[in-house]
């Protein structure tokens, strides 16, 4: 492809300008609430210290090598997930609308939890919560309703208002494009976001009892390294937590430049979210000590992680806490930060794909995307019973959606289209890292079987206890419903036909041209 | 905060922030190619 070739296409489907830019941007979307509130508990309560090296292992023999795959997908069919399978083979196309129908998911529920924190940075300033964090939350804020009644169209306005305000973000940032909506806020975002955590983890540290907290963190248990739990959640953490294998680095990645190393720079953004990981960690079991000194109690009895976390747990510290306000307002805004960039990467997904299927502009896909997505959004989670639908969809479309299509599209493309070897030599062609016979084992056998085993686990999990004990109403719809519907969605996107101007097949290289080395 | 607390802290923060430098190095010494 000519240079003039590669900046039509940058014209016509959008381009970061730069490989900064791109990486920014690929962290922003790895970085979000699973790094604040997921990472520190599955650490404490997979070995504490110990978990270190299972964590390790994962990061280089999963999320490193996946990121890789992800990364010669999109950046060699410069496509977005569908049109990246479909010039890969025509039977694969399927694999990239199920993604794109995770992110569509995900981006409905994702943005009500950011709508929650926007409403949490506020209340930090005078800690509305009261004296009852956990009451105010479920009860006043949420006005939870009893799920076993069924669903509720009850309409919360304190969530209602900033989740419309949030999509109002949403669909500004996604109108603007790839350079000036996705790449500027990860520019100014990501930086902001380090800057208020660093902050944050400097004051927890501070405090009495942190000290406590961290030795609860980091106290080895060598034993747990024997079992294959703790392996398992560490293969978990690092692929739940980079953003691999549903669609999103796909599409960034077709849109950064032909000539970008690539090895290097996933090796930058996974290093990157880990690093904000462990930051987090070390932030949230500090403010943990405290609390559990202030309440004179062990910190087991204080940890926990998701939602409780950060709406039960960081308030009763921001109540007790010296300077309370700032760390909740810091706490609150980070969470806004992490998440947004991340819910702009998910959105990108589904318009992307819809740009390149139907050859949408810009401005016209955005609408037809996160128009019905913000409607969807604002009719399930700004009622009374939005928190049981949720978690129960959370937990089945990370489950049974992104990790299944994960391992399903890593087996396909290893070994029924097997194009590792192409993968591998397009990695090498601009590539800092070295891509060998390592990489093609790794992602063909030993990180789907690692990933298979953390899918096995989850699922006997599930079948055998009715996950947190809702009706199985809920868990046939919102859960196991939701899973299947997004793969039947897969199956009958491909019936639709694509534009007669979109070529099918992978865009030609450029000649390699002597470079500098 | 017990010593094997401690050390393992510094090591899990030596191996992944010290992970993040190296690859940061290695990146700055491979150029963007790409056309402004």
């Amino acid at each position: 492809m000519s240079t003039t070739t590669e900046s039509t296409e940058a014209k016509r489907r959008g381009a970061f300008s730069s490989r900064r830019v791109f990486i920014l941007a690929a962290i922003g979307s790895a970085v979000g609430l699973g790094n604040i509130w997921r990472f520190p508990y599955v650490a404490y309560e997979n070995g504490g210290g110990a978990f270190m090296i299972p964590y390790l292992v994962a990061l280089l023999t999963a999320g490193i090598p996946f990121l890789y795959l992800d990364y010669a997908l999109g950046h060699r069919t410069r496509g977005s997930a569908p049109l990246a399978f479909r010039r890969i083979s025509k039977k694969t196309e399927w694999l990239g609308w199920w993604q794109v129908g995770i992110c569509f998911v995900i981006a409905v529920y994702y943005a009500a939890i950011i709508a929650w924190s926007l409403q949490y940075t506020i209340f930090s300033v005078d800690k509305k919560w009261g004296a009852d964090p956990e009451g105010y939350f479920f009860g006043d804020f949420l006005e939870a309703a009893d799920i076993t009644d069924g669903l509720t169209l009850d309409v919360v306005p304190g969530v209602l208002i900033p989740l419309a305000l949030t999509w109002i973000a949403v669909i500004a940032i996604m109108a603007l494009g790839v350079q000036k909506g996705i790449g500027a806020t990860s520019v100014v975002f990501i930086p902001v976001l380090f800057i208020a955590f660093v902050i944050l983890v400097v004051r927890a540290l501070f405090l009495p009892g942190a000290v406590d907290g961290l030795d609860a963190l980091f106290t080895p248990n060598w034993e747990a390294l024997t079992h294959a739990g703790v392996w398992a959640a560490a293969y978990g953490q690092i692929f739940f937590s980079l953003s691999i294998g549903f669609g999103i680095m796909i599409t960034y990645s077709s849109y950064v430049g032909r000539k970008t190393d690539m090895t290097g720079s996933g090796a930058v953004v996974g290093f990157a979210n880990s690093s904000f990981e462990l930051l987090c960690g070390i932030g949230v079991f500090s403010a943990l000590g405290f609390m559990a000194q202030a309440q004179g109690v062990a910190v087991d009895d204080v940890a926990a992680d998701g939602i409780g976390l950060a709406f039960v747990a960081f308030p009763t510290i921001i109540n007790e806490a010296p300077a309370g306000a700032l760390i909740g307002v810091l706490f609150f805004a980070s969470l806004i930060l992490a998440g947004i960039t991340s819910l702009v990467s998910i959105s990108e997904v589904v318009i992307s794909a819809v740009r390149d299927k139907f050859e949408m502009s810009r401005v016209g896909a955005t609408l037809a995307v996160t128009l019905p997505a913000a409607i969807v959004s604002l009719f399930f989670f700004s009622t009374t019973t939005a928190i049981y639908v949720l978690d129960t969809a959370d937990k089945f479309i990370n489950s049974f959606g992104i990790l299944l299509v994960a391992v399903v599209s890593m087996l396909v493309l290893a070994w029924a289209v097997r194009t590792l070897p192409v993968f591998a030599t397009h990695l090498n062609e601009y590539g800092s890292v070295p891509v060998r016979m390592w990489w093609i084992v790794l992602i063909s056998a030993i990180t789907p079987a690692g990933l298979t085993v953390v899918l096995v686990k989850e699922f006997i999990d599930t079948i055998e206890k009715p996950y947190e004990g809702y009706p199985d109403w809920l868990l046939n719809s919102a859960g196991w419903g939701l899973a299947a519907a997004v793969i039947v969605f897969g199956v009958l996107a491909t019936l639709v036909r694509w534009r007669p101007d979109t070529p099918l097949t992978v865009p030609a290289a450029e000649p390699r041209e002597e470079i500098d080395r | 905060m017990s010593i094997e607390a401690v050390v393992m802290m510094i090591v899990a923060i030596l191996v992944i922030w010290g992970g993040l430098a190296l690859a940061v190095v290695n990146l700055s010494r491979s150029p963007d190619r790409n056309d402004p």
